[in-house]
């Protein structure tokens, strides 16, 4: 006669015990993981502490914001293959802002928000989730809403060909750590401008459909571009000590990509004017556009909801 | 965190010596297996970079990221962590180490026989990026042969197989759908 198992209260009640028992065994929930745990983050002679922490939190801004918008196209691409190019692009550029917000942090740990005692958010996480609008310095073109496929597509190939050109004098930096962040970020660029620069030619060659969406979506992001080549006082105070590079010194290097995409796809370069600043500032001074508030208030509302939570 | 090198300054020797617990702890620490490819070890996989003990035991075993957005990461650092204590060593630490940065280059050649045996096939040689970065327009090519058959015969379903840094292959030989890691 099979032996009969009848149902003790104490065990198995909730799904979540057997799941405690060694919490060594999760990833995640154990204790918040630091991307630069160990590695040596002393800021290197004559560097003026506070530019060089401004300045990775302009890179990392720049790479957080785009992620986030590229992480609303998830489940929203035209096929299963592109919606996880898409999504991959993303993490990428999350990882590169992970580390490059830990660094500013220990650079100058008087740029992180305060929060209650005894809270267990990291650095980056108050970085990221905890400052308002106006101390976010990523460019513009991170942030402004998506459009179509040829939007997105149009856009990783501004930003990657831009962020590329950086990256690769970025290797050079004084600054061990961002050295070490550019050199893996140059191979991760690398696939980032060849994937947006091959759909870029097969949409401006494809449909008569297609061109007209991805002409339209150059035209609209173009006013946004000289904002990337344009260079920020901090830009050129952690460029003349060399730990960082002055965007205007890579503009020729990122222009002839540009073109050689261009050319490919039988486009030509649009003639519209810069877009202007706000209050004669743009992003890289925390003026934004006014999807910005919007773009935040969605990436932060849980973190903030929660400033004593660990996730 | 732990000091790598806090030791008292005229060393006596202690129990276990650190070269002999430092070999110790090195091969535990080696057979600790990737999360997402499991048939491959830390070590065999090139992250695994150094393991130090010092001489009050405290041990920092040091891994370096495969991409700067690794979500793996942190499972790896738990799976050394548990390891080690489970071997012994109460005091435990895991470091990043960045530079230099990991390419598929790194991946040993037990590895790739591991890989081979999973039906999995071995990146070739990774790009350089020494200088500035060309551009690459066209299809994307690679030298890749089924793990099954031995065929080249091969085409390129997707850039993504089961996880994002493999590519999805087909063999027009033999049919067999199989994984390539790629070259990064």
């Amino acid at each position: 006669m099979p032996e009969i198992h009848t149902h003790t209260p104490d065990a198995h009640d909730s799904a979540y015990d057997g799941l405690l028992v060694d919490d060594a065994h999760w990833a995640f929930g154990t204790d918040f993981e630091d991307p630069l745990a160990g590695v040596d983050t002393s800021v290197p002679d004559d560097v003026d502490a506070g530019a060089l922490a401004t300045y990775c939190l302009m890179l990392g801004d720049d790479a957080l914001v785009l992620s986030q918008r590229l992480a609303e196209w998830c489940s929203n691409a035209p096929d299963l293959e592109e919606d996880i190019a898409l999504a991959n692009i993303a993490l990428d550029l999350l990882g590169q802002a992970r580390l490059l917000l830990a660094r500013a942090a220990a650079a100058d740990p008087s740029l992180v928000p305060a929060l209650p005692d005894g809270s267990p958010v990291p650095d980056e996480d108050r970085l990221a989730f905890f400052r308002d609008e106006a101390q976010f310095r990523n460019v513009r073109l991170a942030e402004v809403p998506n459009g179509d496929f040829a939007e997105v597509i149009a856009r990783v190939l501004l930003f990657s060909t831009w962020r590329l050109a950086l990256f690769e004098q970025l290797r050079h930096s004084r600054d061990a750590v961002l050295a070490a962040v550019a050199a893996k970020g140059v191979k991760e660029l690398a696939y980032h401008r060849d994937f947006s620069g091959r759909w870029f030619v097969t949409l401006a060659r494809g449909t008569e459909e297609s061109r007209r969406r991805l002409l339209t979506a150059l035209d609209d992001l173009w006013p946004l571009w000289p904002e990337l080549l344009a260079t920020h006082p901090v830009e050129q105070q952690v460029a003349s000590a060399r730990v960082g590079v002055a965007p205007s010194t890579v503009a020729a290097q990122a222009e002839v990509i540009l073109e050689q995409v261009f050319a490919a796809g039988d486009v030509t370069r649009p003639e519209r004017p810069a877009m202007g600043g706000v209050a004669g500032g743009t992003g890289r001074d925390g003026r934004h556009t006014e999807t910005m508030g919007r773009l935040l208030a969605e990436m932060q509302v849980v973190a903030r909801a929660h400033p004593e939570g660990l996730w | 965190m732990a000091g790598v090198t806090a030791q008292s300054a005229p060393s006596a020797p202690s129990a276990p010596t650190a070269p002999s617990a430092e070999r110790t702890a090195w091969q535990v620490a080696a057979g600790v297996v990737d999360p997402e490819l499991p048939m491959l070890t830390l070590r065999d996989l090139g992250v695994l970079r150094e393991v130090q003990v010092s001489d009050d035991g405290a041990v920092v075993a040091s891994i370096t990221p495969t991409y700067s957005g690794c979500p793996a990461m942190a499972t790896m650092r738990d799976d050394l962590v548990r390891t080690l204590r489970a071997a012994g060593f109460a005091d435990v630490s895991v470091r990043v180490v960045l530079e230099p940065p990991w390419t598929t280059d790194q991946i040993t050649a037990e590895g790739r026989a591991a890989l081979a045996d999973a039906g999995i096939s071995a990146p070739g040689t990774a790009p350089r990026h020494e200088g500035p970065v060309a551009l690459n327009l066209g299809p994307i090519r690679r030298a890749v042969r089924c793990p099954r058959c031995g065929s080249g015969d091969v085409r390129l379903v997707s850039e993504f197989g089961s996880t994002a840094c493999k590519a999805q292959y087909s063999c027009r030989a033999c049919w067999e759908p199989f994984d390539h890691v790629k070259e990064i």
